[in-house]
């Protein structure tokens, strides 16, 4: 069985032994093989591909700029997506206006170590999709599934365009595959994880999981929520979106990230504007709570979305 | 160090004059314009740091890398960017390499090793670090990037992080810094506390260089010697060039906040003048042909200026407003 943190692995093997553009430079990504292992081997396998980066991502990310212009490929690595804020100026200022200002593409990619594990506490947990989507000029995926850990970094590998992904360290150990797939739905194209009538979540990373599980347990009170994979979260696939809520008239947006101006603020703005006629009832959200990400397991627990929590919510919505 | 570095000799000496010269003229008109309304946004000079910036841009090679900062509008002529393209780019003219999209010092041509720098001050020399790090994993040999910073940008940690990372990867990376004594109105006293910026080098383990900023053939020697060293295998070079910047910030800025002492002491003194000395004072032309030579810099700049004043400027509704390459991600959620 291949994990979702072995996808990435593989994805990155695959794209160094294919193109010769591609390299990897990180923080302990060499011979140690990352933090996470998602570099585990490939140092020794593409020797001078894969570099160890000192401590210091605005270097990091600047200089995958620079590599970028001259026509590498680089894939870079944030240890954890918390310390991507510290590259903050690279790929917003830097990056994100290269092609607008230049006509030069800045065709890198940026992993992000992202989202809640028990224990990681305020400064190793952050979701920071929306930051990212913010600024004009990045592309932001947000893989759930091994399938796409895989698929997206293959393909984020061969975009023009500055490419942060985001992927989730919840998903890394526990989601298995049985195989890697040959194709894909192209980023920018939303997936239904679970074809429903009643209602629409939306979501993406870890909390698809949590929100198919919440789905499952409303079976039981007979009702079928379909559940919607965005996949990435810029380009936003508001098709699909809208045509989801045409087919159940109730939409519950749910996010890991904070509430304030993240992904579920924009879906919603954009259902009650573009899809209203479609509502049965007012659009809902779920988002971690206004705080930094708590270090305890109960703390935690409670900071972030859950089945349960999503559950809840889906009932209050099926009852308006 | 294989080969021997050559001696700065006349001609040297004239071709780098005759671009301080274009540059200070062309610098001139650019402050007229402003003056006059027709530049929007900033006009920022490099006058007082000719010297420094010509000897960058001029001892680079075609396939080397230079990404110029704000007050180095002498390096990037020399470097082979050209009056019309500053000019397009200053009135933001359509036809300019930044097409409106960006103005004033922000202009470049990535493609051709001319970087296009952004205002965060250290960012590019992150990006001029990483490129050589591609060239080297393309198997270049021979290549080498500089980059220009003022002694505000060493503060920055983008500075720090970059020059840290080259010198842990050896790159041939130069980082000129123009100690000009102010950051806006920043002073020297109030930005660091080392006896002197040179001193960094050595705790990032690189070469160092000092430079008299107010002296061409001091700054053509030194920096010779800099890129010189790294082309040939000798890892980053740091040069520190002590001179004064002759005007404000931006034309906006009356400077007020000059201490006089300095603009008497060594420092103060005028790059462009000093090499017309040297010039005249060494037999090479007179002080007729240097005036000559400036009214047909000045005639040739207010022509260009006149053709670039009627060229069209960005059309809104032309515009693709697009900030990725890729059609099919662009946001439909805009205003239209």
């Amino acid at each position: 069985m291949i994990t979702y943190l072995e996808a990435i692995r593989l994805a990155q093997q695959k794209a160094l032994a294919t193109d010769a553009r591609v390299f990897l430079y990180g923080q302990d990504i060499g011979s140690f093989g990352g933090a996470f292992k998602a570099t585990k081997n490939l140092a020794a396998e593409f020797p001078g591909r894969v570099l160890d980066a000192p401590l210091s991502e605005d270097a990091i990310i600047g200089m995958a700029i620079g590599a970028a212009i001259e026509g590498a490929r680089p894939i870079v690595e944030m240890q954890f997506a918390d310390f991507s804020t510290c590259g903050l100026n690279q790929i917003v200022n830097h990056a994100a206006t290269l092609f607008y200002r230049t006509n030069v593409p800045c065709p890198i990619v940026v992993r992000l170590p992202s989202g809640g594990t028990s224990g990681g506490g305020p400064f190793h947990s952050q979701s920071l999709e929306a930051i990212y989507a913010h600024w004009p000029g990045l592309v932001v995926v947000t893989p759930a599934t091994v399938e796409d850990a895989y698929s997206m970094l293959l393909e984020a590998v061969n975009i023009d365009d500055p490419v942060i992904f985001c992927e989730h360290k919840f998903l890394y150990y526990h989601l298995k595959a049985e195989k890697l797939p040959d194709t894909a739905l192209p980023i920018g194209k939303a997936r239904i994880a679970r074809a429903g009538r009643d209602a629409t979540i939306v979501t993406h990373g870890a909390m698809l999981h949590e929100s198919l599980a919440a789905a499952l347990e409303l079976t039981e009170d007979g009702y079928e929520i379909e559940v919607v994979d965005l996949r990435s979260v810029k380009p936003l696939d508001t098709d699909t979106i809208l045509a989801s809520v045409a087919r159940t008239g109730r939409l519950l947006c749910v996010s890991e990230e904070w509430p304030w101006g993240g992904v579920t603020a924009e879906v919603l703005a954009r259902v009650s504007s573009e899809g209203f006629g479609l509502l049965d009832a007012a659009p809902m959200r779920v988002n971690a709570k206004d705080t930094p990400v708590p270090y305890h397991p109960d703390l935690w627990a409670a900071h972030r979305p859950t089945a349960s929590t999503i559950a809840a919510a889906a009932r209050r919505l099926l009852q308006i | 160090m294989s080969k021997k570095i050559a001696p700065v000799t006349q001609s040297d000496f004239i071709k780098a004059y005759r671009l301080m010269l274009t540059s200070r003229v062309l610098e001139e008109k650019l402050a007229g314009l402003y003056r006059a309304g027709m530049i929007k946004g900033g006009v920022f000079l490099g006058r007082g740091q000719e010297a420094l910036s010509v000897s960058v841009g001029i001892q680079l090679r075609r396939g080397d890398i230079f990404a110029p900062l704000i007050r180095d509008q002498c390096g990037r002529l020399a470097f082979g960017d050209s009056v019309l393209d500053t000019l397009r780019t200053y009135l933001g003219s359509q036809l300019g390499s930044m097409r409106g999209r960006d103005g004033n010092i922000h202009r470049g041509r990535p493609r051709d090793g001319y970087y296009a720098m952004i205002s965060h001050l250290g960012a590019m020399i992150p990006a001029v670090t990483g490129a050589l790090l591609a060239r080297r994993l393309k198997g270049e040999q021979g290549v080498v990037g500089a980059t220009c910073i003022g002694e505000g940008g060493t503060s920055t940690g983008a500075f720090h992080e970059g020059l840290n990372a080259a010198a842990v990867e050896k790159l041939p990376l130069i980082v000129v810094v123009a100690n000009n004594q102010y950051a806006y109105s920043t002073p020297n006293s109030r930005q660091y506390a080392c006896t002197d910026l040179i001193d960094k080098a050595i705790g990032y383990g690189v070469g160092s260089h000092k430079a008299d900023g107010t002296s061409l053939l001091d700054c053509l020697q030194t920096l010779r010697n800099a890129i010189h060293t790294a082309r040939e295998g000798g890892g980053p070079q740091l040069v520190v060039a002590d001179l004064l910047r002759l005007v404000g910030h931006g034309e906006h800025d009356d400077f007020a906040y000059l201490d006089p002492k300095l603009k008497k002491s060594a420092i103060g003194s005028d790059c462009v003048l000093s090499a017309e000395k040297h010039i005249i004072e060494n037999g090479w032309h007179t002080a007729e042909e240097l005036a000559a030579w400036r009214r047909e810099t000045e005639e040739e700049i207010n022509a260009t200026a006149d053709r670039v004043r009627r060229e069209p400027s960005p059309d809104p509704s032309e515009d693709d407003w697009a900030a990725l390459s890729r059609p099919e991600y662009r946001e439909q959620y805009a205003a239209s």
